[in-house]
C-alpha cells in the first residue's frame, strides 16, 4: 500500500519537474528541474520493481549500521571535495589569473566560495553529524534506529540537498546569505529532510533501553533542534516565480542583517559547536576507554551553552545600523561564552587524565586532543573578536577567515577525522586500522597545515586591518585598497601551501580507510560472538 | 508604550531574571545530594551496549 503512495507521490513530483523544465526561468532552476526529473523517475523505476517483493521486518536485536557505512563514505568523500575547492580558491586568490577566462561565470572565485564553505560545513560537517549522532544514539539509548527506512531518506535527501545547492552556487542560484545561500525551494527541500532526521533521532530516544539520555544525545538534539528553527527563520522569502529560482526575502534592512546573523552565528555554536561536542563527549570516551572526566560539569557545559549561544548573533554587526545595545548585549554573551567554551575544553581533556600515555601510542586520539585544543582556541579567539575595539581593527579582514579556519580545520575537521578513525573499523568489523603510521602522517600534515593557514592569516588579517586605519597628518588615508591587496601576496601563498598540505593528509585518510574496510585482518567469528555477549 | 519598547523592557528585566533563575535551578539540580552515583552510571553508558541493543523483556536470549 504504501509503494502504491509512493508511485503516485513519485510520479507527480516528475511530471511537475517536466513542466518546470519546459517553464524554467534560469539555467540554475532548469538544471535542478531535471535533477530532481531523473531523481524522481529513477527513485519511481525502483519502487515499483521492488513493490511486490515481501516485506521483512528490521531485525530489533542489531543496530542499523547501512546508513551510517554509507554517511562515513559521504562524509570523506564531500570533505576532500570541499578541501581540494578550498584549495583551489585560495590560490585563485594568489593567483588571480587562475579564474580563467573560459570558465568566467561559473569557476571564478565568487561562484566557488559559497561551494567550498557549504561543502565543507554542511556536507563534510553535516554528513559526519548526521552519521555519528545515527551511531551514537542508537549505542547510548541500546535501541535501533526508529522509523525503519526513514534514516535512508535522511541520508539521500541531505544528499539531494547538497547537489542541489551545489550545481546552484555554480549557476548562479543564491539568496546572498552567506551559509544560507540556497534558494527557497531547496530550502523548502531541506526542512523536509530536517524534520525526517529530528523524527528518526527523537523516535529512538523515545524506545530507549537505557533510562537516561547520555549527554551527547542532548548536544546532538539541541543542534537539530536548532537547526530547524534557525533555518525557517532565515528563509522566510517568497519565490517571485514558482518556475524561477529568484526569491524576496520578507525581512529587509537591518531586521535582515540582524536574522542573518542571528542564523550565521548560532549556525556556528549549534552545527559545528554543539552537534561536534555530541561528537565529543562519546567518541573521546570510547577512544581514551574511560568515561567522561566529570557528568556534572558536562551538564553545565550543555546549559551553558544553550542558554548563551543564542545571543550571540549581533557581535557580527558592530558599527552598522544595529541599535548600540544589541551589539552590546551580542558582545557581552560571546564573552561570556568564554566560560562553558573552556568548561567544555577542560572536560574533554581531562578525560584523558590517567591515560595520558596513549598519547603516545595511539595517533587517534593524539588527533582528538588536538581538535579539542583547537576548540579551546579558536572559542579564546572568537570572544575576543567580538569585542568592539578589536572588532573594529579584525573585522572585514582575513583574520576572521583564519579564525573560522582555525575553528573548522581544527576542531570540527580533526574530531570528524578522529571520528572516521574509530568508526570504519568498527562499522566494517576489522579488528584494527590498516596503517597506524599513516594516521601519525595524516595528523602532522593537518596540524602544519592549519598552523600555517591560522599564522598567515593572522599576520595578513592585522596587516591589512592596520593599513585600511592609516590615515596621513592631513586625514587622508594612506592606502589604497590594491596597495593591501599586493602586501598579502606571500601570506596567501602560505595559505594555499597550509590548504595543500591539509588536503593531503585527508587523502591519506581516504586510502587508509579504504584498505582498512577491505585488507585489515577481520574481527574474528568467535572473538565476537564472545564480545557480543553483554557484560552484565 | 510601544511594542517595541515593552519586549525591549521585559526582555533585559523579567525574562533576563527568569532565564537566569532556570540556569541557576539547573545547576543547583545537578550538585543535587545523592546525583553522584547517578551521573556515574550515566557517564558509563558507551561502555555497555557497543555490539547490539538490549534485549527486550520477551525476547529468546537463544536468538
Amino acid at each position: 500500500m504504501l509503494n502504491y503512495l509512493k508511485l503516485i507521490v513519485l510520479g507527480l513530483i516528475a511530471i511537475f519537474s517536466m513542466i518546470a523544465i519546459n517553464y524554467a526561468r534560469d539555467v540554475a532552476y532548469m538544471i535542478h528541474a531535471i535533477i530532481i526529473l531523473a531523481v524522481s523517475a529513477g527513485l519511481f523505476v525502483w519502487v515499483l520493481r521492488h513493490t511486490d517483493e515481501p516485506v521483512t521486518p528490521a531485525p530489533q536485536n542489531e543496530y542499523m549500521d547501512g546508513v551510517i557505512r554509507y554517511g562515513v563514505i559521504a562524509t570523506a568523500f564531500w570533505g576532500v571535495t570541499g578541501f581540494l575547492v578550498g584549495t583551489w580558491i585560495a590560490t585563485q586568490l594568489a593567483f588571480p589569473s587562475l579564474n580563467y577566462e573560459w570558465a568566467q561565470g561559473y569557476m571564478n572565485f565568487g561562484r566557488l566560495r559559497p561551494l567550498h564553505t557549504s561543502a565543507v560545513i554542511f556536507a563534510f560537517g553535516g554528513n559526519a553529524l548526521i552519521a555519528t549522532s545515527f551511531y551514537v544514539v542508537q549505542r547510548t539509548s541500546a535501541a535501533r534506529l526508529w522509523g525503519g527506512g526513514l534514516a535512508w531518506f535522511v541520508f539521500w535527501g541531505y544528499q539531494l540537498f547538497i547537489v542541489l545547492a551545489a550545481t546552484g552556487y555554480v549557476l548562479g542560484s543564491t539568496q546572498s546569505k552567506e551559509y544560507a545561500e540556497p534558494e527557497w525551494y531547496v530550502d523548502l527541500w531541506l526542512t523536509l529532510v530536517w524534520v525526517a532526521y529530528l523524527a528518526v533521532f527523537v523516535g529512538t530516544l523515545v524506545k530507549r533501553k537505557e533510562p537516561h539520555i547520555y549527554v551527547a544525545n542532548w548536544f546532538f538534539l539541541s543542534f537539530i533542534l536548532t537547526v530547524a528553527m534557525l533555518h525557517i527563520f532565515n528563509n522566510m522569502s517568497i519565490p517571485v516565480s514558482i518556475w524561477g529560482s529568484k526569491s524576496v526575502q520578507v525581512f529587509s534592512g537591518v531586521q535582515d542583517a540582524m536574522t542573518q546573523w542571528w542564523y550565521g552565528h548560532n549556525a556556528v555554536g549549534f552545527f559545528l559547536t554543539a552537534g561536534f561536542l555530541g561528537m565529543m563527549y562519546y567518541f573521546v570516551p570510547k577512544q581514551a576507554e574511560r568515561p567522561v572526566f566529570s557528568y556534572k560539569l558536562s551538564i553545565i557545559h550543555f546549559w551553558a551553552l544553550i542558554f548563551l549561544y543564542i545571543w550571540a548573533g549581533p557581535h557580527h554587526l558592530h558599527y552598522t545600523a544595529l541599535p548600540d545595545w544589541a551589539s552590546t548585549l551580542g558582545m557581552v554573551f560571546s564573552i561570556v561564552l568564554w566560560m562553558p567554551s573552556w568548561g567544555g575544553m577542560i572536560n574533554g581533556l581531562m578525560t584523558l587524565s590517567g591515560a595520558w600515555d596513549k598519547l603516545r601510542t595511539d595517533p587517534v586520539i593524539r588527533m582528538m586532543v588536538i581538535s579539542v585544543g583547537f576548540y579551546g582556541m579558536s572559542t579564546f579567539e572568537g570572544p575576543m573578536m567580538s569585542i568592539r575595539a578589536v572588532n573594529s581593527l579584525s573585522h572585514y579582514t582575513d583574520w576572521t577567515i583564519g579564525h573560522v579556519h582555525s575553528g573548522a580545520l581544527g576542531w570540527n575537521g580533526m574530531i570528524t577525522f578522529g571520528a572516521l578513525y574509530y568508526l570504519v573499523p568498527k562499522l566494517w568489523n576489522r579488528e584494527r586500522l590498516y596503517s597506524l603510521s599513516m594516521v601519525s602522517w595524516h595528523f602532522w600534515l593537518a596540524t602544519i597545515g592549519i598552523v600555517l593557514y591560522a599564522a598567515s592569516m593572522w599576520v595578513t588579517g592585522i596587516m591589512e586591518g592596520l593599513m585600511w586605519r592609516e590615515v596621513d597628518a592631513n586625514g587622508f588615508l594612506v592606502n589604497s585598497f590594491a596597495d593591501t591587496v599586493a602586501a598579502k601576496f606571500p601570506m596567501y601563498v602560505v595559505r594555499a601551501t597550509g590548504g595543500g598540505l591539509f588536503l593531503t593528509g585527508a587523502l591519506i585518510m581516504c586510502y587508509n580507510l579504504w584498505m582498512t574496510a577491505t585488507r585489515s585482518p577481520a574481527v574474528e567469528a568467535d572473538a565476537a560472538v564472545a564480545h557480543a555477549t553483554p557484560a552484565e | 508604550m510601544e511594542t517595541y519598547s515593552f519586549l525591549r523592557q521585559l526582555a533585559d528585566s523579567w525574562a533576563l531574571l527568569a532565564m537566569f533563575a532556570i540556569f541557576v535551578g539547573i545547576v543547583i539540580w545537578a550538585f543535587r545530594p545523592g546525583s553522584r552515583k547517578v551521573h556515574e552510571d550515566i557517564a558509563n553508558i558507551p561502555f555497555r551496549h557497543d555490539d547490539r541493543p538490549a534485549a527486550s523483556p520477551g525476547d529468546d536470549p537463544a536468538q
